[in-house]
């Protein structure tokens, strides 16, 4: 194999789309752990006077504000989608087009399958999230939506701003706080798996492909061939700039 | 109403012809006025429309239920509420505690729904077995089915008395053999209040009525139909250990010193803070004490499905939808197991399907190395 393949620096995800993800995983990690701790607390050995601790109270305190830290970039997120460049656009997520399913299947095959291609096909490579990515991440987007209604219904009764107490009727629509808690606290576990499959594949596609799939989260940018950035730019996908790209070699 | 006025006399002319004087009177408006949750000035009001009001007619049905809402209810902490609002309240109908039976029941029954066609209330103890035709709880031969409906029709208002009539309580725990159905689900043309608990608290119950024969009208409700006055607020967020809570001081079974020292008994599967209740301010017989201050945890008997949400005495979390037990962790952990071995398998295997791809692109990542000038 002589073919030299030159790479280019490609900006892919902005800086409100990273402040969303590490924003979004630190909320993530502190709500799961508060979240296990609030449903089985382990009992501290004090002999000090309840007055004078307020060790579950600052769990729980704490689960309340990364809660409301995943809302909040959940909204600025969400805003992004609309502002953002064509990786971060909501287009990039609407899943009812025919290139989001070729890609898809794509996807399932060559990754999810690990089965070769006879000839790389650069048109099948993407450039911001694949389809299978955007698809999983919808599904967490209803799945946050889910968590952030049950979670400020149950919160909103103790609540006195009116931004929890927009959730309440959500414990009525289901019976009761014992359903919802339940509902609650299963839907956590599909942000488990999903953060596990998710940092496995991004450290697949890092390891296999090449493309600076792991720092682009910190840095922005990814690598993406010239004979890709090509075909791109034929199909008006994205616009070549040849002097602000800075051009790698492999 | 006008019509049978002259044949019923006021509250309070009742009272006073039980024996009990004015001032006993203003105590029980003031009692029940602070029960009800009403402010000082509102003692007068109560006190007014308990003087004026006509007695309201009422019919308690008793369908699938223990009668702990009766007791309860007779229980409850002033004579007044016992003599008067029960047994003048109830005179009209209630099979466990009327001076008639069989017959001469369901005929006065009969001819009081007849009189006071939309102005009698209809209070419902139990609930109703919608199985097999409604055949597993009948009283004089008909079904309770069958009487719910019939004296559903002309009642000005229905009081769901208790879990059962509210939620179906124990006989509706699965696998509901006899499909006990809650009032709220068959009736669905009638102003319907829950007061769900099992039983209620007795304060509670006098208070609901009270609300409705004094001011004519439904007292406020949440959306789950029940009074805002008594279920806005969660057994937890009025209970006395809370600072405890707060605190992160559990007691961790029922006989070490933490549960001696009254420590909060979350990890022992309290209840409380998922069931809406008045047992941390009204309390429990007169007042004395309730499930959590007498050391045992809230098992939330007055919400939905009790019952089914797992133990008693442990905090789990159950899968919504699993009808076994079906444990969120036990599962999730088995899950994250599963995929965590399903990762490492496909990082194994894409290894082994890709080498080709791999090993040209880390040759050629060694002879850029060699290649560098130097």
């Amino acid at each position: 194999m002589k073919k030299i393949t030159n790479f280019k620096r490609v900006y892919v995800w902005e800086l409100p789309v990273r402040i969303f993800h590490w924003l979004n995983v630190l909320a993530l990690f502190v709500l799961v752990v508060t979240g296990f701790i609030i449903a089985n607390p382990p009992a501290i050995l004090s002999s000090a006077e309840a007055t004078n601790l307020h060790t579950f109270g600052f769990v729980r305190f704490l689960h309340f504000t990364a809660a409301y830290i995943f809302l909040f970039v959940l909204i600025l997120r969400v805003y992004w989608s609309f502002m953002g460049n064509r990786f971060a656009s909501w287009r990039a997520f609407w899943p009812f087009t025919k290139k989001n399913w070729n890609n898809f299947w794509h996807v399932m095959k060559i990754d999810i399958m690990l089965m070769n291609e006879k000839e790389e096909d650069v048109s099948k490579i993407s450039i911001g999230h694949n389809s299978v990515a955007t698809l999983s991440y919808l599904v967490m987007f209803v799945l946050a939506l889910v968590q952030i209604a049950t979670g400020f219904a149950l919160y909103g009764d103790m609540a006195s701003w009116w931004l929890p107490k927009m959730f309440v009727w959500v414990i009525p629509l289901f019976g009761g706080d014992f359903i919802v808690r339940s509902i609650h606290h299963t839907a956590m576990w599909f942000f488990i798996f999903f953060a596990m499959v998710h940092v496995y594949l991004v450290f697949y596609h890092d390891w296999l492909e090449g493309r600076g799939e792991v720092s682009s989260i910190f840095g922005g940018y990814k690598f993406v061939s010239d004979e890709r950035l090509k075909h791109a730019h034929n199909e008006d996908e994205v616009e070549i700039k040849d002097e602000k790209g800075i051009v790698a070699t492999k | 109403m006008a019509k049978n006025n002259e044949l019923r006399e006021t509250y309070y002319e009742s009272i006073i012809k039980q024996g009990y004087s004015r001032r006993d009177f203003m105590k029980f408006a003031t009692y029940i006025a602070a029960y009800m949750g009403l402010e000082n000035s509102m003692v007068g009001q109560v006190a007014k429309s308990l003087e004026t009001t006509h007695r309201v007619p009422v019919i308690w049905e008793h369908f699938q239920e223990c009668t702990c809402c009766s007791e309860s209810f007779i229980r409850s902490d002033h004579p007044i509420v016992a003599d008067i609002i029960l047994d003048k309240i109830s005179l009209d109908y209630t099979l466990t505690l009327m001076a008639a039976s069989g017959h001469q029941a369901e005929a006065a029954k009969q001819a009081t729904m007849e009189k006071y066609k939309g102005e009698y209330i209809l209070c419902v103890e139990g609930s109703v077995p919608m199985g097999d035709d409604g055949n597993y709880c009948c009283i004089g031969g008909r079904s309770a089915k069958d009487l719910l409906i019939e004296s559903a029709a002309g009642a000005k208002a229905i009081i769901a008395w208790g879990s059962c009539a509210s939620n179906g309580c124990v006989q509706a725990a699965k696998p509901n053999p006899t499909n006990a159905t809650p009032i709220h689900k068959i009736i669905k043309n009638k102003p319907i209040i829950r007061v769900p608990g099992c039983p209620p608290i007795g304060e509670v119950m006098a208070g609901v009525i009270v609300h409705l024969v004094t001011f004519g009208r439904l007292p406020e409700l949440d959306r789950l139909g029940r009074p805002k006055a008594f279920y806005a607020k969660r057994v937890h967020d009025s209970c006395y250990r809370r600072p405890y809570y707060d605190a992160g001081l559990f007691a961790q079974t029922f006989d070490d010193k933490n549960a001696k020292d009254g420590y909060c008994l979350y990890k022992l599967g309290c209840k409380g803070p998922m069931t809406y209740n008045s047992c941390g301010t009204i309390k429990w017989n007169n007042g004395v004490s309730y499930p959590i201050q007498s050391g045992h945890g809230c098992i939330g008997c007055s919400e939905e499905n009790f019952w089914d949400n797992g133990p008693f005495y442990e905090r789990l979390t159950k899968v919504p939808g699993l009808h076994e037990e079906g444990l969120a962790d036990d599962i999730g952990k088995v899950g994250a197991g599963i995929l965590a071995g399903g990762l490492a398998v496909h990082a194994i295997a894409a290894n082994i399907s890709k080498r080709k791809e791999l090993t040209s692109r880390i040759n050629r990542g060694i002879s850029n190395e060699k290649n560098i000038d130097s």
